[in-house]
């Protein structure tokens, strides 16, 4: 069985070779592929996984992207997507880093050894050479069978000599030892690729073929990893060995006395950006000048003409909480400009290799919550979109970390969009109330995580991460992927806002949300001490989490209630989006206990702190 | 010795890493018994941070206190 279904959502036209980037994260595939594909370029989303491949043509041919790997197998989602990527793939163009060869060539090694067509590009050697790395690209040909190429992609220098040579990829040098073993295994696999896959033991690929997966995985890996040391000893010369800047930074990352004040600026870097920067001046603008200045009059108007605002129809379209009014206003007024900042700011992080030292410097304090460094990955990219997050938590290696950093996303971290709305309206606030709130969503982020870990059974895995040079990220790709996910978020967002606009519209003219609000009314007015109005804010943040936020922010409220109302909106429950993928990938009994232990913490809190501010 | 015992600046070298899944992520690493690497960062209480070469590795103290070395 070729692995034709591994593909079946992406349209590849017949006749097509399908020519397939890997590479090491971080060695630059993304600009390979940019200038093989040109423009036009489509992205996939595997599905059930966050891992999206972009694919594209070059002349007759399909060339993928791949996510970055460090072996292909089946430790993680994007491994696993890489894995069935390259198990139909043609044709490899095997990217490494002429700085890391000992950790790049062992992949190089890996897809060598799957016997299909290789070529590799060396890529980065200005880096190389400004560090004193000398590679001998032609020995380095000779020793792996199939053609190197020297490259400096950022600069565009070596592409066309890619292109060139694709034509000469070919199946690389393997041991003979592991092509016999390997011959046996085809009688029963007939893919060498899946043969090799089944013989080092990846339990998937021998499941497809109804195998127990070989156990041979131990000793195929030190054979290949004393070959890449071998190899490595060959071909690359050190000459001095001069910690540049970037290497200086990086440590200064990791440890402790600096570190922590470096990542204190990153954040206020963030929060002055996004939330005083974009919240403030420019959807100041955008909401007010523009859209309800400008665009919501219009459409008053427009729509108006045919049907009166006081109907039943003008209401859903163009009332209080109107569809072409409010709803339109708030996505692409309000939300939008925030979703995008911090879509930048997190590309921008993701790109530049910090996001593993920052796992290293809090991996002591997140041990206190039964988590492991890596989980600040996934906390950090909550901040991006919850739904995504809880999917990310797979990084994570065991399911009791899974249902921490689950709990603690749901719980305590708030969307990019709702924190933005959030970020902008405690910077109008002051100090003392971004202390007081920060304080307070800390301090129940840590006391779920504690009890959780205290009352969960098992162990918790090790910190094991590699730290890749810390390197400025490339305008390009950050915009690239700014766009991307800021796309993304409008496609979501849009339908569940129309939905959400819609129910608080039909409830409002059926009488049904006075009912809703007096029925609220000893939660919002007697516990939060907060107007009545703001059961319709809750019920827009059950939609999604930002709508809520967007309404609050519309509110006049008073300093203290406006905190109260912020801390139980970020404790509040997660969206209906992301309980769905909650119910998904937690299982309903966990789910539901998440959801129902938000309920009880945002109003708990809240009313705690109301009591004592208020 | 073990890897959490290691000084900032040491040299050492592996002698075992028991987890079979840490050794199977480790050795594309480069990390595997009887490889030489540095200790070249020690986070208190946290992390140690080897490096071969220029390649960094953070690893949690806990594991870190399960993989043994000696002094190379």
């Amino acid at each position: 069985m070729h692995c034709h279904d591994c593909l079946s959502h992406i349209a590849i036209p017949a006749g097509a070779r399908k020519i397939v980037l890997v590479g090491n994260p971080n060695v630059g595939k993304s600009v390979f592929f940019n200038a093989l594909t040109g423009l036009y370029v489509d992205v996939a989303n595997f599905p059930g996984t966050t891992v999206d491949i972009s694919h594209g043509r070059y002349g007759g041919d399909v060339v993928l992207d791949t996510p970055g790997i460090y072996g292909i197998s089946s430790f993680n989602d994007e491994e696993r997507v890489a894995r069935d990527v390259v198990l139909a793939a043609d044709l490899i163009i095997n990217i490494v880093d002429a700085v890391h060869l000992e950790r790049d060539l062992f992949l190089t090694l890996q897809l060598i050894d799957t016997g299909l067509p290789v070529i590799v590009a060396l890529n980065m050697l200005d880096e190389a050479r400004h560090q004193g790395v000398a590679v001998d690209a032609d020995l380095l040909e000779h020793l792996l069978g199939v053609p190197v190429v020297p490259t400096v992609a950022v600069k565009g220098e070596g592409l066309e000599d890619l292109k060139t040579r694709l034509a000469d990829a070919r199946p690389g040098i393997s041991p003979p030892d592991l092509k016999k073993q390997l011959a046996d295994m085809v009688r029963t696999v007939a893919v060498p690729a899946e043969a090799l896959l089944v013989l080092e033991g990846d339990p998937e690929v021998a499941d497809r073929h109804g195998l127990e997966p070989g156990g041979q995985r131990e000793e195929i890996y030190r054979q290949r990893r004393a070959r890449v040391n071998d190899i490595v000893g060959h071909v690359v010369r050190e000459e001095a060995s001069g910690a540049g800047f970037a290497a200086r930074l990086g440590h200064w990352a990791l440890r402790p006395l600096t570190g922590i004040p470096l990542f204190a600026l990153i954040l206020y870097c963030m929060y002055y950006l996004i939330g005083v920067l974009v919240a403030q001046d420019i959807v100041g603008f955008t909401e007010e000048t523009l859209m309800q200045g400008l665009y919501e009059p219009a459409v008053r108007a427009l729509v108006g003409r045919f049907v009166s605002e006081s109907s039943i129809p003008g209401t859903i379209l163009i009332g209080e909480f109107g569809l072409l009014t409010m709803t339109i206003t708030y996505i692409l007024g309000l939300l939008l400009p925030l979703v995008v900042g911090f879509y930048f700011v997190l590309s921008l992080l993701e790109d530049s290799g910090y996001l593993p030292r920052l796992a290293t410097l809090v991996d002591r304090l997140m041990n206190t919550i039964g988590l492991n460094g890596r989980a600040i990955i996934p906390m950090i990219l909550g901040f991006g979109c919850v739904t995504m997050a809880t999917i990310t938590t797979r990084i994570l290696g065991s399911q009791r970390e899974r249902t921490i950093a689950t709990a603690v996303l749901g719980l305590a971290i708030p969307c990019s969009a709702q924190l933005g709305v959030i970020a902008g309206m405690l910077a109008a606030l002051g100090p003392k109330y971004i202390a007081i709130y920060g304080g307070v969503i800390l301090l129940i982020l840590g006391l779920v995580g504690r009890i959780l870990h205290r009352v969960l059974p098992g162990q918790s895995t090790d910190l094991l991460i590699d730290l890749p040079p810390l390197r400025l990220p490339r305008g390009e790709n950050v915009l690239k992927k700014t766009v991307t996910k800021s796309y993304a978020f409008l496609k979501e967002a849009a339908p569940l806002f129309m939905i959400g606009a819609l129910l608080i519209t039909l409830l409002q003219v059926t009488g049904l949300l006075e009912v809703i609000q007096d029925g609220l009314a000893p939660l919002t007015q007697g516990l939060l001490k907060l107007p009545r109005e703001t059961a319709t804010v809750f019920i827009m943040g059950m939609i999604r989490r930002d709508f809520g936020a967007a309404g609050l922010s519309d509110m006049v409220l008073g300093p203290a209630e406006t905190l109260v109302a912020l801390i139980v909106i970020t404790l509040f429950v997660p969206c209906i989006a992301a309980l769905i993928v909650i119910l998904k990938e937690r299982g309903v009994k966990e789910g539901m206990l998440i959801w129902l232990g938000s309920w009880l913490a945002a109003f708990v809190v809240g009313g705690l702190v109301a009591h004592i501010i208020i | 010795m073990t890897l959490a015992q290691a000084k900032r600046g040491q040299r050492v070298e592996i002698v075992a890493i028991p987890d079979p899944v840490v050794r199977a992520q480790a050795i594309r690493f480069g990390i595997a018994a009887g490889e030489r690497i540095a200790c070249a960062e020690k986070l208190p209480a946290g992390p140690i941070v080897i490096a071969k070469g220029r390649q960094e590795i953070a690893i949690g103290r806990r594991l870190a206190e399960n993989i043994e070395v000696r002094p190379a």
